[in-house]
């Protein structure tokens, strides 16, 4: 009785490649570093929409070059002749700064309208980043914490190193890919964390009911009788969790592609890590009715 | 889990139907629809101007310090203790005193209410006092700066809703951020340019004397004419200043055929220039904005009117902002805009549409998806679902939150994630069917044994929602005010809503084949 599929087969396996995956997103983001949008690296962002068709990426930043600006990069975003120019300036405080630009800008450029401006200082930014990490940080202990008090302390050391797993991954996949880290994408990452813990906590709810009803089943046949168990719930809410993100990956608008993306990624990684990477734990640290009765003694 | 009363339904019922009844006023437009409460729309979806300006404490430090070396140097000359060598630091004020008069300094430092003030609420004085090396320091304490600040802020904020009030946008609002910042929101404007040049300048107007008299007793300065380009030499002593104002206007001067900004000043004003211009015909009056002159008419006739012109080769929109500037007062610190978040309308209006169609879309997905895993039941999990969509809704209404871009991705998370719950229910029901043949008593323990997890599924979430909702900022903070409502509203509608359909069902069929697919 452990099971229709053998997920433990794989234990091992699978975490010897979460581990390798894992280096390799903490090496990149120690060398190659995270791609900060103007929320964290403070400078101005300028959403550009041109109706006139001939232009090019290469025309947009032509024009943007001949500025002079520090740190500039021009990129497409989203529908035919919309842009995202992002570069670095010192004089926020300038009130005709944008008025200027536009004049500057009106010598090579025609047909265009900005349709979103941001210009973060230098200090909201470092604010901003420093907060985001608090945010997260704080988040890990409080879902710590919460375990702790839920579980014994076997599990919440399954279920943080999930959550670990899944976080650090999904910031390699963006460090990897260049992709934009900004405020939304902290949001993502905390969702992610509640998710993760969300599924891992069903499993694990399972895990200690069976505990306590087979004394003579070994946590390795029983977490995969669990998982078993809770299997079509993992699969239909990842399913209708990632039905409404593609939905907003999809038809949601450029501005929410990096959240939605970031949430998918969470969402495949949680379903995975609370299969393969919480319940291995439980059985590394030989979980038995044993470790349950001790608690409550 | 599956008894309830009638009186349970009723109240569930009202409970829903008046949750309905306040999101519905959303879709109303009718003006004489008595409900006026709607759900505010963020700047990210209507469009508008966001700015983050921090009040530059430091010139205001400088000045108490300044001011506080006097009056420290006049109390003692009073009590007759020596003090010499008065020095301004960088944020501290030094001075010296014989050697034997330096314990009874330090005690007045911390008894004298006068010299050094007690604040009761922060149990700390103004200033820290440090002998060091014989040498005096004061520097104000934490809850000294902390005092400055608040008055600052207190007045700077007066004085930026002033000046966005006499421009007149659409519902500005204005509100303290932390210890020394004023957040701004202006929704509609999409080019903040004149705002922000106005809230940029101090505005700070005083009417001085020219003159060739370097060592007067109140000292002179070198200030730039604007007009002109020449640097002048102006006196300290301040005859009037903004203060004394009490109307500013554009006005269009026929003789010069320029425009000029025209003013009144208030009795003592009047009297004060009536004074000054009655003495000093044929002198030079600089009339200096923010260590700028203006300009410096060559005074002809006494002016006691107490009304008078200012012209500068203004323009009609600089000589309007200048008026509007003079009548909302000066600022009392220079303010830096370090943040500023501007989206055009059509933006907003674009991810409205596609904040929608992602919602209909992810909203439609899985309600089909449900219908194909569960049929009878996924219809009333999907019935529960579109309840749950209105009571949060209603309740982002009557909060009269803020929808913004991220919020919205927040009530399509909380579609995809709501089902979780009836999903866990379900599983367990039919789990518990096949052990049990009362189908009464596995629809019972189907909830009450997977109510744990769920339980412990929705606190994790709401755990990390309320922490994005503490540390996060602008539209981020939409996504966890409407997910942390979402959640609620998630609970309520599985386990009273969804239970109680499913409880109606499983009662009135408990002797036919019940079975969730």
């Amino acid at each position: 009785m452990t099971g229709k599929y053998l997920f433990n087969k794989y234990y091992n396996l699978s975490n010897i490649i979460s581990l390798i995956i894992f280096i390799i997103s903490i090496f990149l983001l120690i060398f190659k570093g995270l791609n900060y949008g103007v929320d964290f690296k403070g400078g101005t962002l300028i959403e550009l929409r041109s109706d006139n068709t001939n232009y090019k990426t290469e025309d947009i930043r032509g024009a943007f070059n001949k500025l002079n600006f520090d740190d500039l990069s021009v990129k497409k975003f989203g529908a035919e002749g919309d842009y995202v120019i992002k570069f670095k300036r010192s004089d926020l405080n300038k009130p005709d700064f944008i008025k200027n630009l536009k004049n500057d800008l009106d010598n090579y450029l025609e047909d265009y309208s900005f349709r979103r401006v941001e210009n973060v200082g230098p200090k909201v930014s470092a604010e901003l980043l420093q907060d985001g990490v608090t945010a997260i940080a704080i988040a890990l202990a409080a879902m710590l914490i919460y375990i702790w008090f839920r579980f014994e302390w076997q599990f919440s050391i399954g279920a943080i190193v999930a959550i670990f797993h899944d976080v650090i991954i999904t910031l390699g996949i963006f460090s990897l890919l260049s992709l934009e880290i900004n405020l939304s994408i902290v949001a993502a990452v905390l969702t992610i964390v509640g998710y993760s813990m969300n599924d891992t906590v069903v499993i694990f709810d399972r895990v200690r009911e069976n505990l306590k009803k087979y004394a003579d089943i070994k946590i390795f046949d029983l977490t995969n009788l669990s998982i078993n168990e809770t299997l079509s719930r993992t699969l239909i809410t990842s399913v209708t969790t990632l039905l409404a993100l593609l939905s907003i990956f999809f038809f949601g608008g450029e501005i929410l592609k990096g959240f939605s993306f970031a949430m998918i990624l969470g969402v495949i990684l949680g379903t995975y890590s609370s299969i393969f990477i919480a319940n291995p734990v439980l059985v590394y640290f030989k979980v038995s009715q044993k470790t349950l009765i001790k608690e409550e003694d | 889990m599956l008894y309830f009363s009638r009186l349970k339904i009723i109240s569930i019922i009202v409970f829903c139907l008046s949750l309905i009844f306040f999101s519905i006023s959303n879709f109303i437009n009718n003006e004489d629809f008595f409900l006026k409460k709607k759900v505010n729309l963020g700047l990210d979806l209507q469009g508008g101007s966001y700015l983050l300006l921090e009040v530059d404490k430091n010139p205001v430090i400088n000045q108490t310090l300044q001011s506080k070396l006097t009056q420290v140097r006049n109390y003692f000359k009073k009590k007759e203790i020596k003090t010499f060598d008065y020095k301004l630091g960088k944020q501290k004020v030094l001075f010296k005193s014989d050697t034997n008069d330096q314990e009874k300094i330090l005690e007045l430092f911390k008894n004298d209410n006068e010299l050094n003030p007690y604040f009761d609420v922060y149990k700390s004085y103004q200033y820290n006092v440090e002998l060091i090396d014989n040498i005096f320091e004061l520097t104000l304490t934490k809850y000294g700066i902390i005092e400055i600040e608040q008055s600052l802020l207190d007045q700077a904020i007066e004085i930026v809703r002033k000046r966005v009030d006499e421009v007149g946008t659409n519902e500005p609002s204005i509100t303290k951020s932390g210890s020394n910042r004023i957040a701004v929101e202006l929704p509609g404007l999409d080019n903040p340019d004149r705002i922000k040049s106005l809230l940029g300048r101090t505005a700070n107007l005083t009417f001085r004397f020219v003159t060739q008299n370097t060592d007067a007793s109140f000292g002179s300065e070198k200030l730039k004419d604007l007009d002109t380009g020449e640097e002048l030499n102006v006196s300290k002593r301040i005859i009037i200043s903004g203060d004394n104002l009490i109307d500013a206007k554009p006005q269009m001067d026929n003789i010069n055929n320029e425009t000029v900004v025209s003013f009144t000043l208030d009795r003592l004003g009047a009297r004060k220039f009536g004074r000054a211009t009655k003495n000093g015909i044929g002198k030079q009056l600089a009339i200096v904005l923010d260590n700028q002159i203006i300009s410096a008419p060559v005074i002809r006739d006494v002016i006691a009117s107490g009304s008078g012109q200012i012209s500068g080769g203004f323009t009609f929109q600089s000589a309007t902002d200048l008026a509007l500037l003079l009548r909302s007062g000066a600022l009392p610190a220079p303010l830096d805009i370090i943040e500023e978040r501007t989206v055009g309308p059509d933006l907003g209006e674009d991810s409205i549409k596609a904040g929608v169609l992602s919602l209909v879309i992810g909203f439609i997905l899985v309600i089909l998806y449900m219908i194909y895993k569960y049929r009878l039941f996924g219809l009333i999990s999907n019935f529960a679902l579109i309840i749950n969509l209105f009571m949060l809704l209603g309740f982002l209404t009557i909060f009269e939150a803020t929808l913004t871009l991220p919020g919205i991705a927040g009530i399509i998370l909380t579609v995809g994630m709501a089902v979780d719950a009836n999903v866990l229910i379900f599983e367990r029901i039919k789990e518990e069917l096949k052990k049990e043949k009362n189908k009464v008593i596995a629809f019972d323990n189907g909830y009450t044994l997977s109510r744990t997890a769920i339980l412990d599924a929705n606190i994790t979430t709401i755990i990390a929602a309320l922490i994005l909702f503490v540390f996060g900022s602008g539209p981020v903070k939409g996504f966890s005010v409407t997910l942390s409502i979402g959640i609620l509203t998630t609970l309520f509608s599985v386990y009273y809503v969804a239970r109680l359909l499913t409880s109606l069902y499983v009662i009135k069929n408990k002797n036919n084949e019940v079975t969730i697919k």
